[in-house]
């Protein structure tokens, strides 16, 4: 789900960095705050953040295969982070998780950053967190089952839904800024159904693989989750196979219907392939002629430039002089001249770089 | 070799180029950040069809790219990153935007051709770019430019520690695929019987491992905030040389270069 910067307009992108950057200064402010309530110091939880986030980072390389099928799921790791660290540093340590995909792997870029955080980050973190993980967490619900088959119960039903909640959003939000941004002449409908039914397949398999891995933990060290209600154990437990499975049927039940009502109205695609074309589609989408470039002074003297210079006046651009900065021929001479520089650029580097490397062995 | 070694090959990559030594490594992260974040937003902020404008634009990742001696071709194996979402949005642009905008001889090229090579143009120059930073300047470096315009603290520091642990558990968890892998042959990923063990140790292994690391740093005297030690000497004026180079970008996007070079010969 990792938004490119191809993919953002300047302005979105801005406004998503702004989102962010507020969310992380809260998060930052509230582990201020519980430090100075003697809770703990942000530097003692510093080193357990960082290496949560290298976790969750390395955590992304293992294949989980899904059964009854020959293909695997990842981790994406928001709502676990929060369930370990707490909403607002495991916020942080998603940012970081965020910052070295985008730095070293190329995973979204460094402009789409703001948006990706908020896409990834903010919905698992803090709505996955505050309503959907702890709400459940909190409630008495299963409580018939005893305490610990209950906090089970729970805490696989919180990861599911939380993680498929929250991974909808997110896709949600891509389809949103890529449409604001105005790239692509891809309708938002037809991104929002192409987007979300791909993501409800992931969210389900990342929820169950954030349960898996929660349930462990609990069994093991329970004090981890701090949300778990400490209480007496109980013998007869909830085999994990059988909740996975209730689990999963409930969450297609309630995911699928969602992702068909998102998709089916409108029915992006074919609402766009077929039903629109005598409503001035292409018009509407992007051709909106006075959207088109600029219009300074110097723009219209190339402009005029062009206009006296370009030999081939007939293979401008159909319809519209006022394209930008009018892409004629002179454009497309233009654009094999500097493909044409870029090459000598290359050439004369190579020719330093050689010398560089003779003179170095030479000495 | 698993996802993780593959992985903890890049970033072992990517941390040689960025400690070579050459004019632009030498030039302060600052300036070189701001660089990036212009040129990316210049990049993105042409429109979709002004095809001819944006191609100027990769004259300076070019010039950068040879004085900076980082081989371009390591850069394109990163496009996998980002290059599945933006071919699932470019890809069906032709379908949906079918006005003639151009013609050559009898070959109508559509606005929504022209608008998906620009979208695929912006994806990789703004990836050229990001990534020649990344090449060129060494985290630590970074963080400590970031640190010097007061960015939150937690966060550099988090980034830093994160890094230095990243590589840790990349080998753990490869260590741990292979073991794995050894003793389930023939089987795809992990099975589903041992999702939450095989990654629920390691996560207790390494929230312990916080603890310790956070002993250790205190007796070697942490407080919070790193110390960085041993300042580079950067060019001088690499600031100034930044805000040139970024006002180029700039006018760049105002006036069609391509058109006016050819303007100037086609006559």
């Amino acid at each position: 789900m990792h938004m490119a910067d191809a993919l953002l307009a300047p302005g979105t992108a801005a406004v998503m960095y702004a989102a962010s950057a507020a969310a992380a200064g809260i998060s930052i402010a509230k582990l201020r705050k519980e430090e100075k309530l003697g809770l703990e110091p942000t530097a003692k939880r510093l080193p357990t953040m960082a290496v949560a986030a290298a976790l969750v980072f390395a955590g992304q390389m293992i294949n989980y295969t899904i059964p009854g099928t020959g293909s695997s799921g990842h981790l994406c790791g928001g709502m676990m982070l929060s369930a370990l660290l707490g909403p607002y540093a495991g916020f942080l340590s998603m940012i970081t998780v965020l910052l070295i995909q985008c730095l070293f792997f190329a995973d979204g870029g460094l402009m789409a950053l703001g948006a990706n955080v908020w896409n990834m980050a903010f919905y698992g973190c803090f709505i996955g967190y505050f309503l959907i993980y702890r709400p459940i967490m909190k409630s008495s619900w299963f409580a018939k089952k005893g305490t610990n088959a209950a906090t089970r119960i729970k805490i696989v039903l919180a990861s599911v839904i939380g993680c498929i909640v929250t991974l909808q959003l997110g896709a949600a939000s891509v389809a949103v800024e890529t449409a604001v941004s105005g790239i692509t002449s891809l309708p938002f409908g037809a991104f929002l159904g192409l987007m979300l039914p791909i993501h409800l397949a992931i969210g389900l398999i990342e929820g169950l693989i954030t349960s898996a891995v929660l349930l462990f933990v609990y069994e093991t060290r329970p004090e981890l989750i701090k949300e778990a209600q400490q209480g007496e154990e109980v013998k007869n437990r909830f085999s994990l196979k059988t909740t996975l499975i209730i689990l999963a049927v409930v969450a297609i039940i309630v995911g699928g219907g969602l992702s068909l009502y998102a998709s089916s109205n409108p029915d992006g695609l074919e609402w766009a392939l077929f039903g629109n074309a005598d409503e001035g589609y292409s018009e509407n989408m992007g051709l909106d002629e006075e959207d088109f470039g600029i219009s300074s002074e110097i723009a219209d003297k190339a402009q005029g430039i062009q206009d006296s210079t370009s030999f081939l006046p007939d293979y401008a651009f159909a319809g519209d002089e006022e394209n930008p900065a009018g892409t004629t021929v002179s454009g497309i001479v233009g654009s094999a001249m500097v493909a044409v520089l870029a090459v000598i650029v290359c050439f004369v580097g190579g020719f330093f770089r050689k010398k560089a490397k003779a003179a170095s062995q030479q000495t | 070799m698993n996802k993780a070694q593959k992985a903890m090959l890049e970033m072992r990559e990517m941390d040689e180029l960025a400690s070579m030594s050459s004019f632009v490594h030498r030039m302060s992260p600052l300036s070189k950040l701001m660089m990036t974040i212009v040129y990316i937003a210049v990049t993105a902020s042409f429109n979709r069809y002004d095809l001819t404008g944006l191609v100027f634009m990769v004259i300076f990742p070019v010039i950068l790219y040879q004085m900076s001696y980082v081989p371009v071709s390591t850069c394109f194996i990163k496009l996998r990153g980002i290059l599945p979402l933006i071919l699932a949005v470019g890809i069906l642009n032709p379908f949906f935007d079918r006005a003639t905008v151009m013609k050559i001889g009898s070959l109508e090229i559509s606005g929504g051709v022209i608008s998906m090579i620009t979208l695929m143009m912006k994806g990789v120059f703004s990836l050229m770019f990001s990534f020649l930073l990344m090449a060129t300047t060494r985290i630590d470096e970074l963080c400590q430019g970031l640190r010097k315009i007061h960015f939150p603290r937690a966060i550099t520091s988090l980034l830093l520690l994160t890094y230095r642990y990243s590589s840790v558990l990349l080998r753990e968890v490869s260590n741990m695929t292979d073991a794995y892998h050894l003793r389930a042959p023939g089987q795809k990923g992990i099975h589903i019987s041992a999702w939450g063990t095989f990654l629920g140790q390691l996560l207790l292994r390494t929230m312990d491992r916080g603890d310790s690391l956070y002993n250790a740093m205190v007796i070697r005297g942490f407080s919070g905030e790193f110390l960085y030690a041993g300042n580079k000497e950067y060019i001088r004026c690499s600031m100034i040389m930044a805000i040139i180079v970024c006002g180029l970008m700039i006018l760049s996007r105002f006036y069609n270069i391509p058109a006016i070079i050819a303007g100037v010969f086609i006559k």
